[in-house]
């Protein structure tokens, strides 16, 4: 097999495959999720905070006080790993063709560069993460397989799509069918492990604001 | 492999062309082969004392687009007189001979320059019955096998020779394959593209004059120094990709300021070949330039390799309707899956047994 032949099986059957999991596994863990229900709550509500939810969803984005200086390689790695790899994701102009591929809907992307710099920074941020989770014993502690299979899964298709943008390695050809089949191993495990936070952190968030709220501990 | 007659540079005086003229073809030569300029005198010295070398040229599952190509791209230049110095003992489209006399020509020329002539092969060969392609009731399998035999080196050109090209194209109704699929004990180079650029037939020539051997290939049997980029990496219109300036239809102002085409399908980023530098016509324009994406026509496969109208990065297979098959599934099996939770909170409910503080004590 060519790399222009494992290329067009990445574009084309591999990507279908990937698609289908992906798309059957998210509605399958919503409504495993959503069905389960929670007990009725028979206290009344404490209606001090009404749209505890929504401000949550907001505040749990922002460093509470006194933990961005307690913690900064968490805080700082994790916004610039997340900002990197959104734009990195979303503002890439082929990423933006796939999406017009796949639904029609399309927007301005970004110059190559910003891009390119965007994913450096996501990729450097996701080994300076690691080497925290390393050496932290808490972090350690709670870490499991399964975090550290997600974090190769999150980390391949930055660093596949980088090297396949500079023509590295390997030739462009290959690196690109090996970027988008590193794509279909995320889309596949996606909404099977912890990385399933991508479609689930707000619905959480909402959750754990809400239910507070009632208990008149709003944030 | 020489044969009686004038040398190239005899040749080329007579017709008109000058030492000046001649040197600057050289020159020309070893710097798009990437050869240091100290080789250009050996080039030159190779050329002009070559004889004429014996060329066999056979066709088989063609269009014969590669001879268009090859000899009409444009009126005479060095390229095409050095290409009309060969002596092209056998090729069916050029030679006057027909029959019975074109066959004993064929059969002429491997006696004589046994060992020694190139073949020259455009075009793909069927396995799947013999009757699908013959020349002169001789199957392409056997009368590739019968003259690669003699040959000091087979060059594939077009892409239905190098990689099968269209005849090979999904469902390949006559089980079409490439020469390097049948000819295993010889060098076999391959200059795909369909149809290849000229320059780079007589820069392998000339290679092949100069050195008597054929230039570095690449992992698919194309010479390096033709084929060691991609036309993405070489075109001029690459700042714009950069910039992400592109054109998003045929017609639009991105396409008339000549904006990149990568959004329009253009395959340069995954196709290795020299459009860029050395272009067409004699350096007038390649597909780039004229505003249509390059299709990847010197890749293997590239008929079956998604739409040419298609970005790199799109989807090339069913995936819409398998999202919305996925769509139906994820929602029968997640209802599934809601009705098992419901009867099982259910089952719990009503299996629940209360206990009181006087059952215990019975029980103690």
């Amino acid at each position: 097999m060519s790399a222009l032949e494992l290329l067009t099986w990445a574009r084309g059957t591999g990507l279908s495959l990937a698609l289908v999991i992906f798309v059957f596994g998210i509605l399958l863990r919503l409504f495993e999720i959503f069905s389960l229900g929670r007990k009725a709550d028979l206290s009344r509500a404490r209606d001090t905070s009404p749209g505890s939810g929504w401000r949550t969803i907001v505040r749990r984005s922002l460093p509470p006080p006194g933990l961005f200086k307690r913690s900064p390689v968490t805080y700082i790695g994790g916004y610039v790993f997340h900002i990197g790899f959104a734009i990195t994701l979303l503002f890439f102009v082929p990423h933006i063709e796939l999406v017009r591929g796949l639904t029609g809907l399309s927007w301005p992307g970004l110059p190559m560069q910003v891009v390119d710099i965007a994913a450096v920074a996501a990729i450097l941020a996701l080994f300076v993460v690691l080497a925290s989770r390393l050496t932290n014993p808490v972090k350690r502690f709670l870490s499991g397989a399964q975090d550290y299979f997600a974090w190769l899964l999150t980390l391949l298709p930055l660093l596949t799509g980088y090297l396949a943008f500079h023509h590295v390695i390997v030739d462009y050809t290959l690196m690109l069918a090996l970027h988008i089949l590193s794509v279909e191993l995320l889309l596949v495990a996606l909404p099977f492990t912890k990385l399933f936070h991508t479609v689930s952190v707000f619905v959480s968030r909402w959750y754990n604001g809400d239910i507070f709220g009632r208990k008149g501990v709003a944030s | 492999m020489a044969i009686d007659g004038p040398t190239i540079a005899e040749v080329l005086r007579q017709q008109g062309i000058s030492r000046r003229g001649f040197l600057k073809f050289c020159a020309t030569t070893a710097s798009l082969m990437a050869l240091p300029p100290s080789m250009v005198p050996a080039i030159a010295a190779a050329l002009e004392n070559a004889r004429r070398p014996s060329v066999i040229w056979l066709s088989f599952q063609e269009c014969t687009g590669c001879t268009e190509s090859l000899t009409r791209s444009h009126s005479p230049s060095i390229e095409a007189l050095i290409l009309e110095q060969i002596s092209l003992d056998y090729h069916h489209t050029l030679q006057a001979a027909s029959g019975t006399a074109a066959e004993a020509a064929r059969k002429a020329a491997m006696q004589e320059n046994a060992g020694k002539y190139l073949l020259v092969v455009d075009g793909s060969i069927p396995l799947g019955n013999a009757g699908f392609s013959t020349i002169a009731g001789i199957s392409n399998l056997d009368m590739l096998k019968e003259t690669a035999a003699g040959a000091a080196a087979v060059i594939a050109v077009g892409t239905c020779a190098a990689y099968g090209g269209i005849p090979a194209a999904q469902p390949n109704p006559t089980g079409a394959v490439p020469v390097s699929a049948i000819i295993k004990d010889k060098p076999v180079l391959n200059v795909p593209g369909c149809p290849p650029i000229p320059v780079v037939i007589t820069g392998v020539l000339a290679h092949f004059l100069t050195f008597g051997s054929l230039p570095e290939l690449d992992a698919l049997g194309r010479p390096k120094t033709f084929y060691g980029e991609t036309i993405h990496d070489r075109c001029y219109r690459r700042p714009f990709y950069d910039q992400g300036k592109f054109a998003e239809t045929f017609d639009d102002e991105g396409a008339r300021k000549g904006w990149c085409l990568f959004k329009l399908g253009c395959k340069g980023p995954v196709t290795y070949n020299a459009c860029a530098t050395t272009k067409w016509n004699q350096g007038v324009s390649f597909p780039i330039q004229s505003g249509h994406g390059c299709i990847g026509c010197s890749e293997p496969g590239f008929w079956d390799a998604g739409p040419f109208y298609k970005a790199l990065s799109m989807p090339i297979g069913p995936a819409k309707a398998a999202v919305g098959a996925a769509v139906v599934a994820g929602l029968a099996a997640g209802s599934a899956v809601a009705l098992r939770n419901r009867s099982a909170k259910k089952s719990a409910q009503a299996a629940h047994q209360k206990v009181t503080v006087a059952d215990l004590e019975k029980s103690k």
